[in-house]
């Protein structure tokens, strides 16, 4: 056995990549709840990937048959339901998971200097990962399907000059069709994976060179023992590796309850709509995206006013854009001189907090008609969204802060 | 990095080639590029659809596919065409001046080539969905006393008078698209074939 490693290692290098990235990769020992969402991430990317390959041996990408090779699939192939269901319920999982993991860069500062690059990794894998469950949602060709990719894509042709024949180029038709399912299926199964598995591999080298950040944003390669091992770091195998996989034992539980007992969860991981096949000349009475992207359909919608000579519809699309663009400029927007929420002062922690609501609150209307009330809250919240980005480096640099401690800490 | 000891006959080389190679590139993408555009038959199945349109009858709504499209062709009565006139002033654009939104010969208050039938695109121009017929006027078409017939779009909420004419502050930003038409004989119409003479 030595000698196969020794063998190999002259070759490749399997005990240098192992002990770099779990046996000797020191991570800060006072990880909390917070930083079960990464691996759990990875988990999901896994999951879909191996669901998607074994529901694509019995899918057909093909106007006139993909519906009913969904519903074959759920029926008459064996176990058939349990794939089709794991990957639809998963699609939801990966983004609950994808936001809580982005929520605890927003709490502990993990976006800060010096992991600005694995923060923009880590927003493109988000575009890429809406951009793969929107293509994947067209798939069962129901009417819902139809619908969404019909109002969506058609945000394109709001832009000037060049739209019309954008929004064409993509769908390959002049209007949603089997050739656009068709890409959208050669988009779905393998362009955006690939893109997407690329990513999460940048994602995980650049966390791993600047080592990662917790809940108290120190950073712990400054004090370092005579060994050079940082003095509260531990290797992530096997500390960690089994800490995870306790995350992932108690997630799974979550995920099968959800799987077996509710595997539409009430119309909110798969639509009612959507189990009418695809009608060109139908649209259903309420067209709703899945409840990941209700907050940006919600600012989408909430502008109705035209202004600087552009209008209302296309201001919608730019707002839209803006609130996905806004992120990526976290690093930069953030003045304060401390990473943590622990050590954050009220400024911050109460931006944070209507953040939160006006992001559910906008997720919450995105599902409802947009009218009366409804669509004034929309706005609320919308200026309240975005000015929690515009505000930032103002708040957070007045915002008074408590002393860092030199080392992590632990209750 | 240094520029010591660098050959400026190596470098410029380099760019030239760099140049060259970007240049290939592009023209290599082209046709995986155009490959995404619609093909030959999505283009055939976009030719144009004859209706027959005897068998309408006043204030009939006939839908037909056009281009995967619906396309509404509506039989107004004498009153529907007189509720065209009625309050304009609630209207975003009761000209027509948008002029990608119909052929020139439909530039006109009855957005059509005969006022008595309207043919139009039954799709939003907000966000793409399909607006349900209410063309009755008043309170039976659940959208007040006041409402003189049209349609209604039920995803945001969009409300167009019996022409299509968008209405002021919905989030339609203009009148629903008059597609090309022409009159084979006075009962008989093809979509997407421009009336003869008109540009």
């Amino acid at each position: 056995m030595q000698k196969l490693l020794a063998w190999i290692d002259d070759r490749f290098p399997l005990t240098k990549v192992w002990e770099e990235h779990l046996a000797k990769y020191y991570a800060p020992r006072n990880f909390n709840f917070w930083y079960y969402f990464g691996s759990l991430a990875l988990l999901m990317l896994v999951m879909q990937i191996v669901t998607g390959i074994f529901l694509t041996m019995h899918y057909k990408p093909d106007t006139g048959l993909a519906f009913a090779s969904v519903e074959y699939i759920m029926r008459d192939v064996d176990w058939g339901w349990l794939l089709r269901y794991m990957h639809s319920v998963g699609a939801s999982f990966f983004f609950i998971v994808v936001y809580l993991h982005m929520f605890r860069a927003l709490l502990y500062g993990s976006h800060r200097q010096p992991r600005e690059l694995i923060w923009l990794v880590g927003m493109l894998i988000f575009v890429a990962l809406m951009a793969e469950s929107f293509m994947g949602y067209l798939l069962p060709w129901g009417n819902m399907s139809y619908w969404g990719a019909q109002v969506i894509l058609s945000l394109f042709d709001a832009i000037p000059l060049v739209g019309p024949i954008l929004a064409e180029w993509m769908r390959g038709d002049f209007v949603v069709s089997d050739a656009t399912l068709n890409r959208f299926f050669a988009f779905h199964v393998i362009a955006v994976p690939l893109i997407l598995a690329a990513l999460v591999f940048v994602h995980i080298v650049a966390l791993h060179k600047v080592g990662s950040n917790n809940p108290d944003g120190v950073e712990i390669k400054k004090k370092k023992g005579p060994d050079g091992i940082p003095l509260d770091g531990i290797p992530f195998h096997p500390y960690y590796t089994v800490k995870d996989i306790v995350g992932i034992v108690v997630f799974l539980m979550l995920f099968s309850a959800v799987i077996f007992f509710a595997p539409e969860l009430w119309g909110w991981f798969l639509e009612p709509d959507n189990f009418v096949p695809a009608n060109n000349l139908l649209t259903p009475p309420e067209i709703v995206p899945l409840w990941y992207f209700t907050p940006y359909y919600s600012i989408l919608r909430a502008n109705t006013y035209a202004f600087f000579g552009i209008e209302a519809k296309l201001w919608g699309v730019i707002f839209m854009g803006l609130a996905i663009v806004f992120f990526f400029f976290l690093p930069w927007l953030d003045r304060s001189p401390v990473k943590s929420i622990r050590y954050r002062g009220w400024m911050y922690k109460t931006a944070l907090a209507i953040f939160v609501v006006a992001f559910l609150t906008l997720g919450y209307l995105g599902t409802q008609p947009a009218a009366g009330p409804n669509l004034i809250i929309a706005q609320v919240c919308t200026v309240l969204y975005f000015a929690f980005f515009v505000l930032m480096p103002w708040y957070t640099k007045i915002d008074k802060t408590e002393p860092v401690p030199e080392r992590v800490t632990t209750k | 990095m240094s520029e010591e000891g660098v050959n400026p006959r190596r470098r410029r080389l380099l760019v030239i080639t760099s140049g060259l190679g970007i240049v290939g590139a592009a023209f290599a993408a082209t046709p995986f590029v155009l490959s995404m555009m619609p093909s030959a038959r999505a283009k055939a199945a976009g030719a144009p659809v004859e209706v027959d349109i005897s068998k309408l009858v006043p204030g009939q709504l006939l839908t037909v596919e056009w281009r995967g499209k619906p396309v509404w062709i509506l039989r107004r009565t004498p009153e529907m065409l007189k509720s065209l006139s009625a309050d304009t002033k609630v209207l975003a654009d009761p000209k027509s001046e948008v002029t990608d939104q119909q052929p020139s010969y439909a530039q006109n208050e009855a957005r059509s080539l005969k006022p008595e039938y309207l043919v139009l695109v039954g799709i939003c121009t907000h966000l793409g969905c399909a607006p349900a017929q209410r063309l009755q006027a008043g309170a039976v078409s659940g959208l007040g006393d006041e409402w003189p017939g049209g349609f209604f779009c039920p995803c945001h909420g969009s409300t167009f008078d019996l022409a299509g004419r968008v209405y002021k502050n919905v989030p339609a930003p203009t009148n629903l698209v008059v597609p090309p038409y022409s009159y084979l004989t006075n009962t008989r119409i093809i979509i997407g074939v421009d009336q003869k003479g008109a540009a």
